[in-house]
């Protein structure tokens, strides 16, 4: 599993007592945008079918990003770039927390404080165009935390957005995944 | 059953990435699978924020973990890098709880 959000969330949610199954569903919705981040880069980044199946494990926030901001000769060289980097840095990174995870006071040194603000950070590019949106899943989550057992509050905040989905879609061509990976951060 | 968990996740988010790939674009590009799948992550990440931060339990509270956000949110507002932000919320948060 190589992208961000999902591993943060399925952890999150594992963490703070969820079932394994809002984890699970959780993180699969959060990483559905990386599937319109494939259909824009399969367009701008030419290449063989065989390496299909690489570019899609390497199919991030931080590539799409790089491959829809670069000028249109250099997307291809700028996904494969960030694409590997990322991945050989996150996961080297993700290696060594795992090692050291045992000889750490994670309570004391806050690092499960840190987790808040990660997520904040994951969505500080999106709010400009959704500060909606994020209010109404806040609010939502909020007021299902003392109701539902945990992990439910999450997954019923993404359901409460779908309605706005279904609505008459006047902005449909204004928020696409492109303008959305081009803040992106992991 | 975690490690289930997680490699149900990680085979889900891989089939999702390669979809883009293989699927025609006409059957991801419609609208509202478009509008679904830039939207979703907003909603679900500000959720995470409130449950990570303010939940406790079946409950809500306000404690370290509100100033470690702030802190965080601070950092994001100065537009410092990902790890800086995370690194300072920790720090609020470790620095409290330690007086």
């Amino acid at each position: 599993m190589f992208t961000g959000a999902s591993q943060f969330a399925l952890v999150g949610v594992l963490g703070a007592g969820g079932g394994a199954l809002a984890g699970v569903a959780t993180a699969l919705l959060l990483g559905s945008r990386n599937a319109m981040y494939s259909v824009a880069l399969s367009e701008l980044v030419p290449m063989r079918r065989a390496l299909r199946p690489v570019a899609a494990q390497l199919t991030i926030d931080e590539s799409t990003a790089v491959a829809t901001t670069a000028p249109r000769s250099l997307a291809s060289v700028g996904f494969w770039t960030a694409g590997i980097a990322v991945y050989v840095l996150w996961n080297l990174a993700t290696l060594l927390g795992a090692l050291g995870a045992a000889t750490v006071d994670t309570h004391a040194l806050g690092l499960d404080a840190a987790v808040g603000a990660a997520f904040l950070a994951l969505l500080w590019p999106r709010l400009k165009e959704a500060r909606g949106v994020a209010a109404g899943g806040a609010l939502v989550a909020a007021v299902a935390v003392p109701l539902t057992p945990p992990g439910v509050p999450v997954l019923l905040a993404g359901l409460a957005v779908l309605p706005t989905v279904l609505r008459p879609l006047r902005r449909a061509s204004a928020g696409d995944g492109r303008a959305d990976a081009a803040e992106g951060t992991a | 059953m975690i490690w289930t968990a997680v490699l149900l996740t990680a085979a889900g988010c891989y089939a999702l990435k390669l979809s883009g790939w293989f699927v025609p674009a006409s059957l991801l590009e419609r609208p509202r699978i478009r509008v679904a799948a830039s939207v979703l992550p907003v909603a679900l990440l500000a959720a995470l924020v409130v449950v990570q931060v303010f939940g406790a339990g079946r409950s809500l509270a306000v404690d370290s973990r509100s100033a470690a956000l702030v802190a965080g949110a601070v950092c994001l507002w100065l537009r410092l890098p990902f790890l800086v932000v995370v690194l300072v919320a920790a720090a609020t948060a470790a620095a409290l709880r330690a007086l």
